[in-house]
């Protein structure tokens, strides 16, 4: 099951672990980045609270938390190669993994098609 | 998305939005900012063959002595600018700056000899104030902006090839040679210069003609259009100062590192010493050097540091000492490229300092500007 959030993120539930990452809109938007920063596995992410960071060659972005939980992977080959959040935003360039608070909360976010209405 | 209309547009407008280029604002214009290759692919294909950028939000001012000769528009601005202009040889332009009673930079501009007058090329969020400053301090002299031209710059190693495609005699031009040029059956003003560290070429060309020079340019194998993205990141790795962020009524020249653009007859002892806003200060500062300077500055990780960044002599942010003045990812140079100023004592290459970045204290170390070489055709 994919959501979204309207802080541009999907997130991917496997029991009560979400795979976090920045869609291919916000890839676009964002452009050619050359730096992330990912929080510590094991850091606890209140709901819109800061969770790492982005980079493009123009500026620098947040990535907010999309939902209250512990990170307990993180994606290092976007660290070492920030590139491939570019190329594979919603596969191979995923950010973090979150164990979350609540399954529940996964609910009030968005599905595909609202999120496709809301980028227009 | 051109939804503010009071931006204004410069005559390759259209052409931007048919190439699918992102826009923004940028000094009251509307201007792009990238093209659908995005900043990196942009400012590589600059370093490594051609790039075509619109600069046409440039003010271009025409200084004309009312007596006709050039001597006379020269000794007018050499009152308002710490450059020999006088001893500019015809056919041939320079850097150099406005400088105000306290010896700041009021903005930098290039100043070219077209043997009866003076092309003045300034910033386009200065250029009103700019022209209002010459026609105040200029008597004698008439002061024209130029409305009915665009300017394109022309720049990367192959920049010479895609430009003899139209004139081959351009081939002969050194760097910072100026001279007119029929291109697209229209006279042009060509120099040999740039903002990019790539030898290249800035065509003044007549705005009705701008859309057939460009798309002229742009048919060449060699050549895409380039935004205003990659513009800051091939200055930044060049050593290229952006008015308003590195250089601005703040900064003296000498703090900004830029000595190099007075030349000697304008120094104390030279033969039109001073006889500029903010003379005693500035040439004071030649000989008694200044307490703080602008330098390159590398940081050691990958995270780029921006504009504002504080720089600390410390890992802990104890002692600050200076701020980052424009700091972006660098391309070419692979990796994170900033400029900022630090203590005189602490500006040599080599010695270490630490940029404040999302409350951590990243090591940055002074380094020798440019971060790259440059391929200016001397």
């Amino acid at each position: 099951m994919l959501k979204f959030t309207a802080e541009h993120e999907w997130l991917k539930l496997e029991g009560d672990v979400a795979t976090v990452g920045i869609t291919t809109h916000a890839a676009e938007q964002l452009g050619d980045l050359v730096f992330v920063e990912l929080p510590d596995v094991g850091t606890e992410l209140t709901k819109d609270g800061n969770a790492a960071t982005v980079e493009s060659v123009k500026a620098a972005s947040d990535v907010y938390a999309p939902l209250d939980g512990e990170v307990t992977e993180v994606n290092q080959a976007i660290v070492d190669d920030p590139s491939v959040v570019n190329s594979d935003p919603q596969g191979a360039g995923w950010f973090f993994k979150l164990k979350l608070k609540n399954t529940s909360d996964l609910d009030a976010l968005m599905d595909e098609a609202a999120y496709k209405d809301l980028i227009g | 998305m051109d939804t503010t209309p009071a931006l204004k547009k410069t005559p390759l407008h259209a052409l931007h939005l048919s190439l699918g280029a992102k826009m923004v604002p940028f000094a009251g214009y509307d201007m792009p900012v990238q093209y659908p290759a995005g900043v990196m692919k942009e400012h590589l294909q600059t370093r490594t063959a051609a790039g075509l950028f619109d600069v046409s939000h440039m003010g271009q001012v025409i200084v004309k002595a009312a007596s006709g000769t050039y001597a006379d528009a020269a000794m007018a601005l050499e009152r308002l600018v710490p450059v020999d202009i006088l001893g500019l040889k015809r056919g041939r332009q320079r850097y150099g700056f406005f400088t105000d009673d306290n010896g700041n930079i009021l903005d930098d501009l290039m100043i070219a000899n077209r043997g009866d007058h003076l092309l003045v090329v300034v910033n386009a969020a200065c250029k009103e104030a700019d022209v209002a400053h010459m026609q105040a301090n200029l008597g004698g002299c008439s002061v024209t902006l130029l409305t009915d031209r665009a300017l394109l710059a022309l720049q990367g190693p192959k920049a010479e090839t895609v430009l003899a495609s139209l004139a081959p005699d351009v081939s002969t031009m050194k760097f910072m040679d100026v001279r007119e040029v029929s291109l697209v059956g229209s006279p042009c003003i060509v120099s040999r210069s740039g903002y990019s560290g790539e030898d290249g070429f800035e065509i003044s060309v007549p705005a009705d003609k701008a859309e057939e020079l460009a798309q002229a340019l742009l048919s060449h194998p060699d050549c895409e259009a380039i935004g205003l993205g990659a513009r800051d990141s091939l200055r930044l790795e060049a050593g290229l100062c952006l008015y308003g962020n590195d250089i601005d009524t703040t900064t003296s020249p000498i703090e900004a590192s830029l000595e190099w653009a007075i030349q000697k007859v304008r120094r104390s002892g030279g033969e039109r010493e001073g006889g500029f806003p903010g003379a005693e200060r500035i040439l004071a500062e030649l000989t008694g050097g200044t307490s703080r300077r602008r330098v390159g500055l590398r940081p050691e990780g990958k995270a780029p540091v921006r504009a504002h960044a504080k720089l600390y002599a410390d890992a802990e942010g104890r002692d600050e000492i200076g701020e980052v003045t424009s700091g972006t990812f660098g391309p070419t140079a692979e990796g994170p490229v900033a400029m900022g100023y630090l203590p005189t004592a602490q500006s040599e290459p080599g010695t270490q300092v630490f940029a404040e970045v999302r409350g951590k204290y990243l090591p940055v170390t002074v380094t020798a500007l440019p971060f790259i070489t440059p391929t200016y055709k001397r």
